[in-house]
């Protein structure tokens, strides 16, 4: 499912995008077609790289993949599942980050050392605030498992903890723009080595290697939108096509209103990037906060 | 000896000075409110070299100029730059080109890497032949806690070569160099001789976006010296073409800036509003960068009412929507939030490293050729200058919008009175053994064309100077204690050419 939505995902994303530069833009199936040229096509590795740069690719795309097993879709409950398995699915993502920061300093270009720093000073941030949320939840849903926090109980929920549940998605949403590198954090679209941070990261590789790199990032996007989904949409009709539909149709959303976020604002100044975080951090504690208070 | 744009002088009434007196004469006229505009060398029969500095005196729409020999024998003078920080690339510039050593030049580096035009031994050894940059010399911070980034000279995007040598302290820029010559042509040698269709063909391709600019420059140069006077008409063509060069180049560059701050919306309308501006030229002259229409003499292609009318028609059309993307731009608080603040330049460095154009404008530098120099058609139809006082990227996009604004309500005028009659005389030979100097405010600021003769009437030397020349030290000035991440929108809101500079 995530192998074969994920890039769909993307493709709505510059789709809308492209709607609102007055333009037609590309079909919302390019991204396939890219990683289909991608997978067709040789690796060139640098001279100055060793086996981690090599490896990085793979252990990127098997730790987002591994991920997906345990996040829930809609009403369907993950297929791993486990108490506890949210610190796996948060370290995992850490995982595929790491690997992803040692790879850009195994080349040796400048270039890639800024983004890994960048990306690493960020996703410090935004780790923290993933896990305040996830706290959060654990504390609504009284459950150390994705599968039971973001489930069954939802509905639930947001009759007793509205407040706190709006915070942990508002939260959410600006982790889910600053992990995936969307606008204002990082601009996607950008060709500047100067101001990228995940592009920047993963311009040494070619070939299949990017292809597992740009798969992976675009399975990331998806999985933390079928995070957020569920909450958003806790609708269970206990019919199976109908709650697919759901979800998809809440995927959607999430994929236009990313878009429409990105066409309306510029992208943030590199240090100004911190502040948006802090927000999101203070979102999750005040959500935090409600739901200690609210007991 | 003082002159006005478009003049012409025969060589031996501009005043030779001694070495020293012309050093102090430059940097005390400076300090009287003159500025350089022009400084370069051009070589004698016995071998000297003969150095020419223009001074530009802008309220007086005024140019001094005076000279001094160079002997072949002790080619060396007391360098100007030390109290004169304008002179900076332009002896470095005359260093290159006629093996002459500004003594006590604080970072004398080759600018384009060629040989010298005398055929000596050049200052810096092999300095043709070697690659840049690698084996010269980059101002380097020595810190275990700096680091260097050097962008260039091939980038991720379809753009011109240069290297950029940044000293950064985390994200901090602590310095930049700026090393360019990768697109050096000898187009000053090319434009020697007496084969004016030629020259008039390479002044297009000078900077390939400033084509009308720099052609008209040259034409002016050559019917200078000939004598010839243009018909009104053809100054009025020439003055369209060139304020739909700018519309142009401005609209695009404000949709480059905002792409560069992933301000999408403006980004796409400005981007294909710049093709409406081209195609404007496409109709006028039959080629999108206004290639092909000025000759010396007047232009090739006529404007007959109806066209005009056509014309004011699509314009007013674009004016509208100009104004309504641009207000999105101006009004979108993310956008404002990275345009301010950033790359700054104060009025006084402004003024000390002589920027012109926008750039210069953005700092509250009153220069603009069309007012201070008016020549050709705007001595007839006025355009009020534009100018901002912040002289960060905020200032210098607010410029080119204004500019736009006026450049479209002064299009607009001229079209709807377009003199009569007819738009090319064939101009006679040039005079012997001459100088004359041409000023165009092309879109990125002032352009500088000087024709020397010999005694056939033919160029001797030619020199070209591009605003460019003055503008790159401002966009490292600039980005002086910035993030490295705002190099790409600090540049573009240069938008610098690189082959006007490397000629």
């Amino acid at each position: 499912m995530v192998l074969l939505f994920s890039p769909f995902f993307l493709g709505v994303i510059t789709r809308v995008k492209a709607f609102f530069g007055g333009r037609v833009g590309p079909s919302v199936f390019q991204p396939y077609f890219d990683l289909a040229k991608l997978f067709q096509k040789k690796c060139v590795y640098s001279h100055t790289t060793t086996w981690i740069f090599r490896a990085a690719p793979i252990v990127v795309f098997a730790s987002v993949l591994a991920v997906s097993l345990m996040i829930p879709f809609g009403a369907f409950k993950a297929p791993v599942r486990f108490s506890g398995d949210i610190f796996l699915v948060a370290y995992l993502f850490g995982l595929a980050r790491f690997f992803m920061i040692v790879a850009a300093l195994d080349t040796g270009s400048s270039f890639e050392g800024m983004g890994a720093s960048r990306e690493a000073f960020f996703s410090c941030l935004s780790e923290l605030t993933i896990f305040m949320n996830f706290v959060t939840l654990v504390l609504v849903a009284h459950q150390i498992s994705l599968s039971g926090m973001i489930g069954a109980e939802i509905p639930l929920s947001w009759k007793l903890m509205g407040p706190t549940l709006l915070l942990v998605v508002s939260s959410f949403f600006i982790v889910i723009l600053a992990e995936n590198c969307r606008i204002p954090v990082d601009d996607p679209s950008t060709h500047l080595e100067l101001t990228m941070i995940h592009e920047v990261m993963i311009l040494d590789h070619s070939g299949v290697d990017l292809a597992y790199m740009l798969y992976g990032a675009a399975a990331k996007l998806f999985l933390f939108g079928g995070i957020l989904v569920p909450i958003l949409l806790p609708i269970h009709t206990g019919h199976g096509l109908m709650d697919t539909l759901i979800f998809v149709v809440g995927m959607l959303g999430i994929a236009i209103f990313i878009g429409l976020v990105e066409s309306g604002m510029a992208r943030l100044r590199l240090n100004r990037v911190t502040n948006l975080l802090l927000i999101a951090f203070a979102l999750a504690f005040f959500g935090f906060i409600v739901r200690l208070w609210r007991g | 000896m003082k002159l006005f744009n478009g003049a012409n002088i025969v060589l031996s009434e501009i005043p030779v000075l001694g070495v020293q007196l012309f050093r102090e004469k430059i940097i005390s006229q400076c300090q009287e409110g003159a500025r350089l505009v022009n400084f370069f060398g051009h070589e004698e029969v016995d071998g000297g070299v003969r150095l020419f500095a223009f001074l530009g005196w802008d309220e007086d729409s005024e140019i001094t100029v005076f000279s001094t020999r160079i002997l072949a024998d002790h080619p060396q003078y007391e360098s100007l730059t030390k109290d004169l920080i304008q002179a900076h690339w332009f002896e470095r510039e005359v260093a290159e080109q006629w093996a002459i050593i500004p003594e006590g030049h604080p970072w004398l580096k080759p600018l384009r890497y060629h040989a010298n035009y005398r055929g000596k031994a050049d200052i810096w050894p092999d300095v043709s032949s070697r690659p840049i940059p690698g084996s010269y010399s980059f101002y380097a911070v020595e810190s275990p806690e700096v680091h260097e980034v050097g962008v260039g000279p091939v980038h991720a995007g379809i753009i011109e070569p240069g290297h950029f040598r940044f000293q950064c302290h985390g994200e901090e820029v602590m310095h930049l160099e700026i090393q360019l010559g990768y697109q050096h042509r000898g187009l000053e040698l090319l434009m020697r001789g007496r084969d004016f269709k030629r020259s008039a063909l390479l002044s297009e391709a000078i900077a390939g976006d400033t084509a009308v600019g720099h052609s008209i420059a040259h034409c002016e140069v050559v019917e200078s010296l000939s004598g010839c006077v243009i018909p009104p008409k053809a100054q009025a063509i020439r003055a369209v073409a060139l304020e739909l060069e700018r519309l142009s180049n401005h609209v695009g560059d404000l949709g480059a800036m905002s792409a560069d701050v992933g301000f999408l919306p403006t980004s796409a309308y400005f981007g294909r509003m710049r093709g409406d501006y081209l195609n404007l030229l496409l109709a006028l002259t039959g080629n999108r960068f206004g290639k092909g229409l000025c000759r010396p003499g007047g232009v090739l292609f006529d404007v007959d009412s109806q066209m005009a009318e056509e014309f004011c028609r699509k314009l007013k059309g674009y004016k509208k929507e100009f104004e309504d993307v641009s207000n999105l731009l101006f009004t979108k608080p993310s956008v404002l939030a990275r345009f301010e603040g950033v790359g700054a330049i104060s009025m006084e460095n402004a003024k000390k490293i002589g920027l012109v154009g926008p750039a210069g404008r953005a700092c509250r530098l009153e220069r603009d050729v069309r007012i201070d120099y008016s020549s050709g058609f705007w001595q007839f139809s006025h355009i009020p200058i534009s100018l901002a006082a912040t002289g960060d990227v905020f200032g210098r996009a607010l410029v080119r919008r204004q500019e736009v604004v006026r450049s479209l309500e002064f299009l607009l005028r001229i079209l709807s009175s377009l003199p009569q009659g007819g738009i090319f005389v064939k101009p006679p030979a040039l005079k012997p053994d001459s100088l004359a100097l041409s000023l165009v405010e092309g879109w990125r600021g002032e352009i500088m064309h000087v024709g020397i003769t010999d005694e056939n009437g033919g160029f001797a030397r030619y020199k070209i100077k591009d605003p460019s020349f003055h503008n790159w030290f401002g966009l490292s000035l600039a980005m002086r204690g910035q993030e490295i991440s705002d190099f790409p929108l600090c540049n573009k809101s240069f938008n610098l050419s690189y082959c006007g500079h490397d000629l």
